[in-house]
């Protein structure tokens, strides 16, 4: 009895052995102690019934609570182990982790939305309108005569009789001002329409951003101001701007908008044309022709418009050199920009 | 546009720098695509004094020269040139120079009959500065020998390339750019006289006809031609033109022809008065007649096409026959040429839109149609002609026998717009003083004159784009300069315009997408493509027969972009887009525009990772398969249309989105995608829904359960010919309101199993909301469950 008494002892002595064992040590110990076929405590509790029942009872109880303790004790170890797995110096943190596929919003729609959130926190709301138009929307109500060479610029797919794909997001203007009382200020995306076959800066389909504000009192400086502190906030605070005198039929006084060359910082390039500047929108007063043509007092009221080519101000701010990589939905690109 | 900056030097009587004037240009005329410098290929050529002339030993006709070419020792140079004077000055090009027009060809020592040149003396006609070729050019200069030929001869010029918009006619001269010029340079637009005897009589008026020195002159089409002047010039000698006139012309990118049709082209860019001269020995008659075009009347153009021409258009015809089409294009009959000696010169006044339509219909432009189009200056014609007719005379002779004729049957008188001062302040936002005003708007022609509270502004004819007040206050804050106005941002009022809702339900469903975690990519395509359908609407002008129809569908586009990624190597595409569809509608209305949203997947079903398996097995890595397609339609029909239900497709090809109410109306549908799949490429899938417009589900508040779960796991057979959703819908139904969440675990077909039917096994998680749920009735709700399975369904537990 003795014997077994020792026995367990030198079993309890060898609890300490368990929290430093790793993994393959601890099933060593495991087996050692616990195996069903021949573990030092299994031993033990099977040489049991061949004792007197008050030594039974005694190393009996004993035993039971020696094996309670290894079986707490491995398992402790065994959970600290699996928690623990990776601060092992056996594991090269070196190698990769897991990955999930990502998923993103095109880069021209970030854009959009990101000049559209400028502009609403200028006051503007988003509106759309219809990509198939008639003449008088996209030409005629917008002021620009009958055979007339302005609309040489403006070549446009016809659908049939006098329906057209728009050639700008002009048409919505007229839409807005036949709809709502001013004031209104509105921004409107989507896709516009020329006959321009595909070159590096060219694309039949282009997305636009037009704007619109009229109200009383409307200026020709609110319209500068106004994007100026766009620009200044979709490139940087100092970018400087210059305005200077363009044709649209639908505005006048009308004006194209240049920033300073983003490549090379105005110190003229061969992307600015030496000139250190570039293009980035046509806008200008609203024509008062326009505003009769939606029945809109033109003595009473002012305001100013512009449109702007999104896939163009992401190619000026991330360099992207050619427009038809906005199309091609190549994976490879779509990724560079989530 | 092209404008000479030497020609604009002689306009202004100063000398201009190329950037500068661009600069100035683009700030306060238009904008200017390029500052071309020209003649640089002269920038090799030296000035050279010839010290002495001798005869050269082996030919009669050359001479030997030493020439001093400012490199201290004198050159030996063989000349062929007869007027090669010693003392003179000329152009040189030393050994080593590039020759203008030779393709870059160096300049070699070499021999001439026996004697080393070393260099060469050049005529007009090698330096590329006029024909003329008898002799070297004898040059009238102080410069010191040596000295770069661009240095001292001013021949040096800048073509400032301007683009001119459509409302701007009177800057296609370089008299009208001038005039912007001095506005902000000062100084006054003065054109350079000409050599020639006085003037000829002021021009007589004629109402619709008239007669010139014997040439007889009807205006049929007073609506086609208001105003149209003739000359008569005589006894004038065709020739080459003199070289200051071809140089002008180069100047601006024009081919001398010869010096009556050199001096009409001069007073084009000079004045933007568009001329034609014809032989008067060719015109029968002798009659000049403007009228309408007969129909199906013909006639052969300069450029040697036949042309059928309309009653839309107007031609000058001699007695018999059309000449002219009037304002575009003369025939070869009537050019004068070298035998001409008798010219009738045409000024005309044509009305813009005819030209328009008729050089569209011809499919034929040149720099007079380009001119008439836009409108020209309808009462500096007599100036013009008068102009042009002295320029004639003084480089090909001949005299006037008679005053011009000038048939303007409604004379017009300048236009006049009122300008009110407060209402320049009103649109600029900034006061401008009226003398500041008159200032500006006199300095370009425009005459201002006090009338009580405004101002009565006199339009110059060379500005048919002033027609009301707002032209004259555009007018106001260009020539101050639109940088002189500040920008600082003032108060506004909100607008009363809502957002567009359809622009926040596409904003929704890209997020939801984004979101979904399998790595969706939003994809732009072109709506231009191949008929994709029987609804698809054809373009009438299409660029290409591939992008002959607007899309009707989202997914044709994507699987060609599918296609472009298997191109360069990709396996992985997983696209969607959200966009305008188009539908046809009746003729003559705006089709119909649907927003659809088209998801397309192919490849693994997420990135390998070192841990998935040994290198070597990447095959192990699951591609995406229906079950994906199912998850992400799914995901579209709840984003896109949330009142739509997925269910196979009727014809077993996939699943379709349908309404769930009465009309089942279809909304959207997925299935596998056939393509030009490369062998390595997985299988591909696609769907497309049409996207409803409305407000996102708004999400309510579920109490969160506070008693705890029953989990028994249910294991069926189905018989063949019974969905797991038919059975899910029973189990449902009978669950009640315990059952909490029904979720299928696995399938199962093979041995143990009768023939045709199939083992799933459902995971059925019961809840109460006020109490734990004791054996016996978690028991008894599986049992009614059970029951009601087997009883309509023959759907019975499997055995264990």
């Amino acid at each position: 009895m003795s014997d077994l008494l020792a026995a367990l002892n030198s079993l309890r002595e060898r609890l300490k052995e368990i929290p430093q064992a790793d993994e393959r040590r601890l099933q060593e110990l495991k087996t050692e102690f616990l195996g069903r076929k021949s573990g030092a405590l299994t031993d033990i509790l099977k040489s049991l019934p061949a004792l007197d029942p008050e030594k039974r009872r005694t190393i009996g109880g004993a035993a039971n609570v020696l094996k309670r303790e290894l079986e707490d004790a491995i398992a402790q170890r065994e959970l600290e182990l699996k928690r623990g797995a990776t601060s092992l110096a056996a594991v090269d943190l070196t190698m990769p982790g897991r990955r999930q596929w990502r998923g993103g919003v095109h880069i021209v729609t970030q854009i959009v939305d990101e000049i559209c959130d400028i502009f609403k926190e200028l006051g503007f709301t988003r509106v759309v309108g219809p990509e198939a138009e008639t003449e008088r929307y996209n030409f005629y109500a917008l002021n620009f005569p009958k055979d007339h060479p302005a609309l040489d610029a403006q070549d446009s797919f016809y659908l049939g009789g006098d329906v057209l794909l728009r050639t700008h997001n002009s048409p919505v203007q007229i839409r807005t001002l036949e709809a709502y009382p001013p004031p209104i200020r509105i921004v409107v995306p989507g896709r516009c329409y020329r006959r321009d076959p595909f070159d590096a800066s060219h694309s039949p389909v282009f997305e636009q951003i037009e704007g619109l504000a009229v109200d009383e009192g409307i200026t020709f400086v609110d319209f500068k101001a106004t994007l100026a502190t766009f620009v200044r906030r979709i490139f940087s605070p100092t970018t400087k701007v210059r305005f200077r005198p363009s044709f649209f039929p639908f505005t006048e006084p009308s004006a194209e908008m240049d920033v300073q060359c983003q490549i090379c910082g105005g110190s003229g390039c061969a992307a600015c044309k030496q000139t250190g500047w570039m293009e980035i929108l046509g806008s200008g007063m609203v024509h008062p022709a326009v505003l009769e043509n939606c029945n809109v007092d033109s003595e009473k009221y002012t305001g100013f418009a512009w449109g702007m080519g999104p896939e163009r101000i992401a190619m000026l701010r991330h360099g992207i050199p050619d427009i038809r990589l906005f199309f091609d939905s190549d994976v490879r690109f779509l990724e560079q920009f989530i | 546009m092209i404008v000479s900056r030497r020609w604009l030097e002689t306009l202004l009587s100063r000398s201009l720098e190329g950037k500068d004037v661009a600069d100035r240009l683009a700030r306060q005329v238009a904008p200017v695509d390029a500052v071309v410098p020209i003649h640089q290929d002269l920038r090799d050529v030296l000035i050279a004094r010839v010290l002495e002339v001798k005869q050269h030993p082996n030919a009669d006709r050359l001479s030997l020269c030493q020439v001093d070419a400012g490199g201290g020792a004198a050159l030996e140079v063989v000349c062929g040139a007869p007027n090669v004077q010693a003392g003179k000055t000329y152009p040189f090009a030393p050994v080593g120079a590039t020759l203008p027009g030779g393709g870059g060809l160096k300049l070699e020592r070499r021999k001439i009959r026996g004697v080393e040149s070393n260099g060469m003396l050049c005529s007009a006609k090698e330096l590329g500065l006029g024909v003329d070729h008898a002799g070297i050019l004898e040059l009238d200069t102080q410069a010191p020998p040596g000295t770069p030929f661009l240095e001292a001869i001013p021949v040096a010029d800048d073509q400032i390339v301007i683009d001119v918009s459509a409302n701007r006619p009177d800057l296609l001269c370089h008299k009208g750019v001038a005039r912007e010029l001095a506005v902000s340079l000062g100084g006054t637009v003065k054109l350079p006289p000409l050599p020639t005897p006085p003037p000829p009589k002021a021009p007589v008026r004629g109402k619709d006809r008239g007669a010139v020195d014997g040439v007889e002159v009807r205006v049929e089409d007073p609506e086609g031609a208001p105003r149209y002047m003739i000359a008569v010039i005589r006894g004038v000698k065709v020739q080459p033109t003199p070289a200051w006139l071809a140089n002008r012309l180069q100047s601006v990118g024009q081919r001398s022809i010869n010096n009556i049709v050199d001096a009409t082209n001069y007073i084009l860019f000079e004045v933007n008065q568009p001329l034609h001269a014809f032989d008067l020995a060719r015109l029968r008659g002798p009659a000049v007649v403007v009228r309408r075009a007969k129909p199906s009347e013909k006639i052969v153009t300069l450029d040697g096409v036949e042309r059928k021409l309309t009653p839309e258009m107007t031609v000058i015809c001699d007695a018999e026959r059309p000449t002219i089409v009037a304002g575009v294009m003369g025939s070869a009959e009537s050019e004068v040429s070298e035998s001409t000696t008798d010219v009738v010169l045409e000024a005309a006044y044509f009305q813009p839109t005819r030209i328009r339509r008729t050089r569209r219909a011809l499919g034929v432009s040149s720099e007079s149609s380009y001119r008439f189009e836009r409108g020209i200056d309808m009462l500096g014609m007599p100036e013009a002609l008068g102009r042009a007719i002295d320029l004639i005379r003084a480089v090909a002779g001949g005299e006037i026998r008679e005053a011009p004729l000038d048939i303007w049957p409604e004379p017009q008188q300048p236009r006049s717009v009122f300008l009110r001062e407060a209402r320049v302040a009103h649109l600029l936002g900034v006061p401008v003083p009226r003398k500041e005003i008159e200032r500006l708007l006199s300095a370009v022609g425009f005459v201002v004159a006090p009338r009580e509270e405004r101002m009565a502004v006199q339009v110059p004819g060379w500005r048919p784009d002033v027609t009301r007040e707002v032209d004259l206050i555009e007018e106001v804050a260009r020539l101050k300069g639109y940088d002189t106005f500040p920008d600082e941002l003032r108060p506004y009022r909100p607008t009363t315009v809502p957002e567009a809702p359809s622009e926040i339900t596409l904003h929704h469903v890209r997020e939801h997408l984004v979101r979904s975690g399998s790595g969706l990519l939003e994809a732009r395509t072109l709506p231009l493509g191949p008929a994709d359908g029987p609804d698809a609407v054809p373009v009438q002008n299409p660029l290409s027969a591939e992008e002959a129809h607007l899309r009707s569908r989202l997914l044709p586009g994507l699987l060609r972009r599918v296609e472009h990624n298997w191109s360069v190597g990709e396996r992985d595409v997983r696209l969607f887009e959200v966009g305008t569809v188009f539908k046809k509608a009746p003729a003559g209305a705006r089709p119909e525009e649907e927003l659809h949203l088209g998801i397309v997947l192919t490849g693994a079903r997420h990135p390998q990772h070192w841990s998935d398996g040994a290198s070597g097995e990447r095959a192990k890595l699951p591609d995406m398969d229906i079950w994906d397609l199912k998850q992400h339609f799914e995901l579209a029909v709840g984003v896109a249309a949330p009142f739509c239900a997925v269910q196979p497709a009727p014809d077993g090809a996939g699943w379709v989105a349908a309404k769930e109410d009465a009309t089942g109306e279809v909304w959207g549908a997925a299935t596998p995608l056939e393509a030009d799949a490369p062998k390595w490429a997985a299988p591909l899938y696609g769907l497309e829904i049409k996207i409803a417009v409305g407000q996102p589900a708004l999400f309510r508040y579920q109490p969160l359960p506070t008693q705890p779960p029953v989990v028994r796991d249910l294991s069926l057979v189905l018989p063949a010919g019974v969905t797991a959703a038919a059975v899910a819908d029973v189990l449902r139904r009978e669950g009640g309101s315990l059952l909490e969440r029904l979720e299928m675990l696995d399938e199962y077909r093979g041995p143990g199993l009768p023939a045709a039917t199939r083992g799933v096994t459902w995971r059925c998680t019961f809840r109460a909301p006020d109490r734990t749920l004791t054996e016996q009735e978690t028991n008894a709700a599986l049992d009614k469950m059970l029951r009601a399975a087997e009883a309509t369904l023959d759907v019975r537990r499997r055995s264990a």
